[in-house]
């Protein structure tokens, strides 16, 4: 190993204290510790080589590629339709988020406009699935630093979201519901009602959590003033979402590069001060309480309509229509065996995913397939400022990092 | 600062080694020489005009029938500007090497290696050009280029196949 030779400090015995020159010399070296993959705070199966002086981290190497699937290669084989359910894969906690910024990098690929009702409906699904996201990291997150309480609260009403997923798509984590230029299908008034009693239900069950956390003087103590990033660097190092706006840099691609139904609604994105875990959590619990605003605005102004845009070489027939119409089961048939012809030329296209900028850059040389699809994976990045931000801290000090990037190691290796 | 006065001041300041500046569905695609890459991308780092500071992806595309072969691709944001620039560079694969830009943006480092792993594109002055998404002793070569199946090379075909309708 390349650190043998190096470090290697002895403790002198100091002649001042008389009686000392009895101890043993204590030699002192760098510790090296393997971290993961088989680790339960690791959220997956990433591993990280910690250099160790004493608790203290000189410096932490990220091994990533546990869960390399190759999915980009995967892409270049299939139509641009079958790579929806590959989608799902890749963040697996917020497989409908996914679904949204792929659907939209080939919209803009193809250049078609969604139809109103669907935009609104893309939002609302898209705003449900960040509350998942956020529910789920604050269970976990807290759950790796030892306040296991707030674990079970966030996961009792993550439950209630999940099957109302179960009942607009028939999955609960894979849900495959986009499509390009629309939606799969429609919400039933049942699915209506059981939203508007989530809505009334789900914001005071934030204070509940809030309340855990905050008051517990350990976790807050683990959090704050921990894994601290200045501005600059958040940016240089291109993180996005919640751990790029806690160090208070404002970029969030739904105000910045406003898209679907979010133009039409009003909400604010909080910004953090301090660039800490903290701040990272703060921002989240804020985000909690702005995708309720955001759904409940959607759910008044949406109005009936069409949910797919009518582009019939590209985009999929109504179900109904296919298992009674001729013309509508051909065009079903061709779009699936061959897909559609997408002119040569190259988009890229970032959509703001609850962990952070999650991006797809698609090079078409014509043809039913995509030449190269690159996926911008928001996990991927943080891992690389994880070596900046753990330097100096303790060894539990960056399961909290881990934790604050909400990483998920399936969209990490893809 | 519209796309096009964005291209225009590109080929202004570098009239040798502008390639050219494609605007296609509201993406603004620059391409430069090799050589001058690094000297672009300081000039967008830093100009008060320019100011890209966020790096978005560092991406590689293979076009074996083209005498360069691999086009190593860059996209920056500005946050301030909000504005979004790809700086796209072609490399022959005889001599696959670009300059790295981890000294402008630190997020290149983890990017520019996954370039490397997937594509075999090297980059120089880059502090830590490993493989990370694949093993360090993978030796099958890069996966994303256009020559290498789908279904991998070689370790797949080594399996025994077991007819379980033989016993």
């Amino acid at each position: 190993m390349a650190f043998e030779d190096q470090r290697t400090t002895v403790y002198k015995v100091d002649p001042a204290h008389p009686g000392s020159e009895t101890l043993p010399t204590l030699r002192t070296e760098e510790l090296l510790l393997n971290m993961g993959p088989q680790h339960p705070a690791t959220h997956g199966v990433l591993k990280v080589i910690l250099e160790l002086e004493g608790e203290r981290l000189v410096k932490s190497t990220p091994v990533l590629g546990y869960l390399h699937r190759g999915v980009e290669k995967l892409a270049e084989d299939g139509t641009y339709h079958q790579f929806i359910p590959h989608t799902d894969r890749l963040d697996y906690v917020c497989a409908m988020y996914n679904n949204f910024a792929y659907c939209r990098a080939v919209e803009k690929l193809m250049d078609i406009t969604v139809p109103d009702r669907a935009d609104y409906l893309r939002t609302i699904v898209a705003e449900i699935q960040r509350i998942l996201g956020h529910q789920f990291w604050l269970g976990t997150q807290a759950l790796d630093i030892g306040a296991m309480g707030v674990f079970f609260y966030a996961f009792r009403d993550r439950e209630i979201l999940l099957d109302w997923f179960d009942e607009l798509c028939g999955a609960r984590l894979t849900t495959s519901w986009y499509r390009i230029g629309g939606v799969e299908r429609d919400f039933t008034p049942s699915l209506l009602d059981k939203l508007k009693q989530f809505l009334d239900y789900f914001p005071p069950k934030i204070d509940e959590y809030v309340v855990f956390l905050e008051k517990n003087r350990i976790w807050v103590a683990r959090t704050k003033g921990v894994g601290v990033i200045s501005a600059d660097d958040a940016v240089s190092f291109g993180l996005s979402g919640p751990t790029l706006r806690g160090s208070g840099v404002d970029y969030d691609l739904r105000k910045a590069e406003p898209y679907s139904a979010y133009p039409k609604c009003e909400f604010s994105v909080p910004l953090g001060k301090n660039g800490d875990t903290y701040d990272r959590y703060w921002i989240r619990v804020q985000e909690l309480y702005e995708s309720v605003k955001i759904i409940r605005q959607c759910l008044e102004q949406m109005q009936d309509g069409p949910i797919m845009a009518d582009v019939p070489s590209v985009t999929l027939p109504p179900k109904q229509r296919v298992f009674t119409n001729l013309e509508s089961m051909i065009q079903q048939f061709k779009l699936f065996s061959q897909g559609f012809d997408a002119p040569p030329g190259e988009i890229y296209c970032g959509t703001e995913a609850h962990k952070g900028e999650l991006g797809f850059y698609i090079v078409s040389t014509g043809g039913g397939k995509p030449y190269r699809l690159k996926i911008r994976a928001p996990s991927f990045v943080h891992m690389g400022a994880f070596d900046h931000m753990t330097r100096g801290y303790m060894i539990s000090d960056a399961i909290t990092l881990f934790g604050s990037y909400d990483i998920v190691m399936g969209e990490c290796d893809r | 600062m519209s796309l096009q006065q964005l291209a225009s001041r590109l080929q202004e300041t570098f009239a040798i080694g502008f390639v050219k500046a494609v605007e296609w569905r509201g993406d603004l695609a620059v391409t430069v020489t090799r050589e001058r890459l690094h000297e672009v991308a300081q000039f967008l780092h830093d100009d008060p005009a320019m100011d890209f500071d966020y790096i978005v992806h560092v991406s590689s595309v293979d076009w074996p029938d083209d005498e360069e072969r691999f086009e190593v691709v860059y996209e920056f944001y500005s946050i301030k500007k909000h504005q979004r620039i790809r700086l796209k560079t072609r490399v022959p694969e005889s001599d696959c090497i670009v300059d790295s830009l981890t000294d402008l943006w630190k997020g290149a480092d983890f990017m520019e290696r996954e370039v490397y792993d997937m594509m075999g594109i090297r980059f120089r002055h880059h502090p830590d050009l490993r493989r990370i998404l694949l093993p360090d002793d993978y030796t099958e070569g890069y996966p994303l280029r256009k020559d290498f199946p789908l279904r991998g090379k070689g370790w797949r075909d080594t399996f025994e196949f077991l007819d379980e309708t033989a016993r």
